[in-house]
């Protein structure tokens, strides 16, 4: 391998690899949360980097069909447990939440779509339509069942992974897009070849990082949500509902995860069962990183990127399996350390 | 819990006639429904009843089906050499992933096994060896004594074999010693290990049982559709797999029969369905799947099977049966021998010193008493004792042996048992099967014993040994409720009813009274005494004064870790500093 070529696979492993970093801070965030394994997270990717693609071949698209749908479900649930519980104080607000918000969202796809509106806003409009999914995903699936062990919560994901990626067959079809690159620059640094739309991926990925850095120091909410992770009761016994931490949490994950998805969409074709993997590995890096800390998730991600790039050059046939049977020596590891017997909770 | 023997014959009639009553197709998804029961059986096992859950069955179907392939299609080998090849390949791989997996806490196998079977999957479909992801088409049929098995008919008399007695292996296993030791795995390895479950091995042994029924079914698959190919075993092969375990009753050995039948013939009834509905084929099933394991899970957590049960005439699991002899006893240290001793001991949870620089000893016959306020460092000396947790200082002696460093279940073949101070049983096992728990150590037929019924003149021994002592804690009458239906002081009761059975030298029973009425304290005041006088020792933490100072020969105080006083009840009750503790202060 030549100097040139490793340069060019590093820089490659580098893009990639901060997207996983982005995904694999949103999953800790979501697990540390609300206990939950967030395998859906990947649809996210594949509705955002697919919505953008036929956005901008100006169609409208298939997600906001989802959105109506799940605002209407998840409004559903709401008027189901105000009429149960005979309590209407919250319910405006969150009908408006759950029906005005997707619906105002989607009015303005379905105005905007064929007009072919410019990159930024394209960009704006697929998170504007992906990110609340996240909450309304949470207030269907999750909200009922907050108190279930890890392990329920976990076969819930694979549930709903299971319908959205369903959903996104039946309204995306089943060929791959790729969206248009960012920008068509390149820049020589020196032996290297910068390609612009690398500098966007990494740059964003760490906006990002800074303005969750911020928000999780400095904000009421993010301290609130960071409370909750540390420990649930202590954090409800001062004022902070579970359900707004996860609502909140998931709403994060899923802009994160639509963000990545606008991303990757002009470095590869996406199809919609694509984002399953990329969300994947954004767990190998936070498995890599350990599963608890921030900063070795982002270096773990990093590395996963590496590897994958480096491993498609070698073989790239077996990529995937080398980026996936990475976890093993980390899992070899943590279990030749660890010898606690722990009970799971009932 | 188990359908009556009128359900099974009734299941075992229909499975009979079902050849020649239904069509072709029928057959063959009665095939499909089979082979989906075998890998959902190992799944019921190891993620309903041991808390393990694996997303990643199909790797192991998938290693023998392309075991199987490559062998019969290019070697010309025969299918039956090529199944304990297949299984034998399975059961390495099982035991590789087991040993680096099992050990870690609950979410992070799940994750593993999904990232194997994509690993794996891509293997699959990129190996030349394997037909990459054309697969390998040809595959011979299978032949059983010159019978050919080439048609979805006659290998159904095969698979449903296999399935059957893989079903009644796995109701075997679960009404024996193993068993109980395995439905306690999931939610009560702590209080396993104390009573000298290996549970790390045992959660290894079902783990490779689920392998072996998954791997298995792939050899089977390969020799019924005659061609494998990747697509049979990517990550959604792995996950419906799961979800036929959920659907079922993960827990209930015939749940897996329910659950691979609901969604083997859900998806083709969505195949017919959903096109004539909509209009149009899009693979609207995976929707609808996923959108019904979500209003199961919402609606029906623990599946259909007990629904379906409760219909049945449950038999009573684990009921004694006719009289067997008496387990054999150890012989218990003469009295006065320095039995278990504690020098300077200490035990930090980060900064706050939980014990520290603790002596004391126990002689043997005698009961000590261990009192202090809450928060004193009770439980924890107990958690130490018995292994559950490691001193940071100090040494703790058994019989002049240190016992510092050994495991739990190490500690529990000793003869120190104990009870939990927050109850720590099985609630959805009868009284008796608890009790019978504790006798583990005393029997040793394994997990292959009990699925061929080797085990049964033991399994006697020990249901008898358990239901004496349930009586001798007065709870006989309740011997086959489940556990969970006893009020709290009962369930302290049948604490120590399982810790007698495991036949203790030392006894450590924590806050055995808290919940019990005056006349069951006096009772098992008695019941304590009758112990002492068989030479059993005792070591008793309570915060029921009367209770402890009328019964204990010495008594132990603890204040925040440390001891405060060591001496006669009738010393330590006007010790100052005792009053001092407990009473903040006479001024």
């Amino acid at each position: 391998m030549s100097f040139d070529i490793s340069l060019w696979l590093l820089q490659d492993g580098v893009t990639n690899g901060s997207i996983y970093a982005l995904l694999a801070l949103a999953l800790l965030l979501v697990f540390a949360v609300t206990r939950t394994i967030f395998v859906p997270q990947g649809e996210f990717i594949s509705y955002a980097a697919l919505s953008l693609a036929l956005l901008q071949a100006g169609r409208l698209p298939g997600v906001v069909y989802v959105l109506l749908g799940g605002g209407l479900a998840a409004a559903a649930l709401e008027l189901a447990q105000a009429l149960r519980a005979r309590r209407w104080r919250h319910l405006p607000r969150r009908l408006a939440l759950y029906l005005l918000l997707p619906g105002a969202i989607a009015a303005l796809a379905w105005w905007a779509a064929p007009r072919k509106p410019d990159l930024a806003e394209q960009v704006l409009l697929v998170l504007a339509l992906v990110t609340p999914l996240g909450p309304i995903l949470y207030r269907i699936a999750y909200q009922p069942l907050a108190g279930a062990s890890i392990l329920v919560l976990f076969i819930v994901s694979m549930a709903a992974h299971y319908v959205l990626s369903g959903l996104g067959l039946v309204f995306f079809g089943g060929e791959g897009l790729r969206s248009r690159p960012f920008a068509d620059a390149h820049f020589r640094l020196g032996v290297l070849d910068v390609s612009a739309q690398s500098l966007w991926v990494v740059a964003a990925s760490l906006a990002i990082m800074l303005v969750l850095w911020l928000f999780f120091s400095r904000s009421l909410y993010g301290k609130a949500l960071r409370a909750t992770a540390v420990n649930r009761i202590g954090a409800r016994l001062v004022g902070v509902r579970p359900e707004l931490a996860g609502s909140l949490s998931f709403a994060i994950a899923a802009f994160i995860g639509a963000l990545s998805g606008v991303l990757i969409s002009p470095v590869t074709t996406i199809y919609y069962d694509t984002g399953f993997l990329i969300a994947l590995k954004g767990f190998v890096g936070a498995i890599l990183g350990g599963m608890g800390s921030y900063p070795l998730a982002v270096l773990g991600s990093l590395g996963v990127g590496m590897l994958e790039s480096f491993s498609s050059f070698w073989s790239s046939a077996f990529k995937e399996t080398i980026v996936f049977t990475a976890i093993i020596p980390v899992l070899l590891w943590r279990s030749l350390t660890t010898r606690q017997v722990e009970d799971e909770e009932e | 819990m188990i359908p009556g023997r009128a359900a099974l014959a009734a299941f075992i009639a229909f499975l009979l006639a079902a050849p020649w009553l239904l069509t072709s197709f029928q057959v063959t998804l009665l095939d499909y429904i089979g082979l989906a029961t075998l890998v959902s059986l190992g799944l019921v096992l190891l993620t309903g009843v041991a808390g393990v859950m694996s997303f990643g069955q199909q790797v192991f179907t998938g290693l023998a089906a392309y075991c199987t392939a490559v062998l019969t299609t290019r070697y010309g080998m025969s299918p039956w050499l090529t199944l304990p090849l297949g299984l034998a390949l399975v059961a390495a791989t099982a035991l590789f992933l087991g040993a680096i997996t099992l050990r870690l806490s609950g979410h992070y196998l799940p994750l593993a096994t999904i990232a194997w079977g994509i690993g794996i999957y891509f293997v699959f479909g990129n190996l030349d060896l394997l037909g990459r992801h054309t697969g390998v088409p040809d595959i011979p049929a299978l032949s059983v004594l010159g019978w050919k098995l080439d048609t979805g008919r006659r290998i159904y008399w095969l698979i449903w074999a296999l399935a059957l007695l893989a079903l009644l292996a796995a109701r075997n296993l679960l009404d024996s010693r193993a068993g109980r030791a395995i439905r306690a795995l999931r939610f009560r390895s702590v209080m396993a290990e104390s009573f000298g479950v290996d549970t790390a091995s045992l959660k290894t042994v079902v783990f490779l049982y689920a392998a072996l029924l998954a791997g298995l079914s792939g050899w089977l698959y390969a020799h019924f559709l005659r061609f494998v190919s990747p697509g049979a075993f990517n990550v959604n092969a792995g996950i419906d797999y799961l979800f036929m375990a959920v659907v079922g009753g993960a827990g209930q050995v015939w749940g897996a029969v329910i659950g691979a039948s609901v969604l083997t013939l859900l998806r083709e009834w969505l195949k017919e369905l959903l096109p004539a509905l909509i209009g149009y084929t899009a693979n609207y099933d995976t929707v609808v799947f996923g959108a019904l394991m979500l209003l199961l899970l919402q609606r029906a957590r623990n599946g259909l099977a007990p629904a379906v049960a409760r219909r049945l005439i449950a038999a009573p699991r684990g009921c004694a049966r006719e009289p067997a002899a008496a387990l054999a006893r150890r012989g218990q240290p003469r009295a006065g021998e320095r039995l278990l001793e504690l020098r300077s001991a200490g035990k930090r949870f980060g900064g706050l010193v939980a014990v520290r620089e603790l002596s004391f000893s126990v002689a043997s016959g005698e009961i000590l008493g261990l009192i202090g306020p809450n928060g004193a460092g009770k439980s924890t000396v107990f958690n130490l004792v018995t292994g559950v947790l490691r001193a940071d200082d100090g040494e703790i002696l058994f019989r002049g042996d240190a016992i510092g460093r050994l495991a739990a279940s190490e500690i529990a073949r000793r003869g120190i048992c104990r009870t939990f101070q927050q109850v720590n049983l099985v609630g959805s096992m009868s009284v008796l099967e608890n009790a019978a728990l504790g006798a583990h150590l005393r029997g040793r037929h394994g997990t292959l014993g009990a699925m061929l019924r080797a085990d049964r003149a033991e399994e006697a021994q020990l249901l008898q040994e358990a239901a004496r002592q349930i009586e001798r804690v007065g709870l006989a009458a309740h011997a086959s409720d489940p556990a969970s239906s006893l009020p709290l002081g009962q369930q302290r009761l049948l604490e120590i009813a399982r810790a007698l059975c495991a036949d203790p030298v030392l006894l450590l029973l924590d806050e055995p009274a808290a919940g019990l009425r005056y006349a069951e304290k006096q009772a098992l005041a008695q019941l304590l005494r009758g112990l002492r006088a068989e030479g059993i020792s005792i070591l008793l933490v309570e915060h029921d004064m009367e209770f402890v100072m009328g019964l204990v020969d010495r008594t132990v105080v603890m204040d925040f870790g440390e001891k405060l006083a060591e001496g006669l009840p009738r010393e330590i009750q006007s010790d100052p500093a005792v009053l001092e503790a407990y009473l903040g202060g006479l001024e």
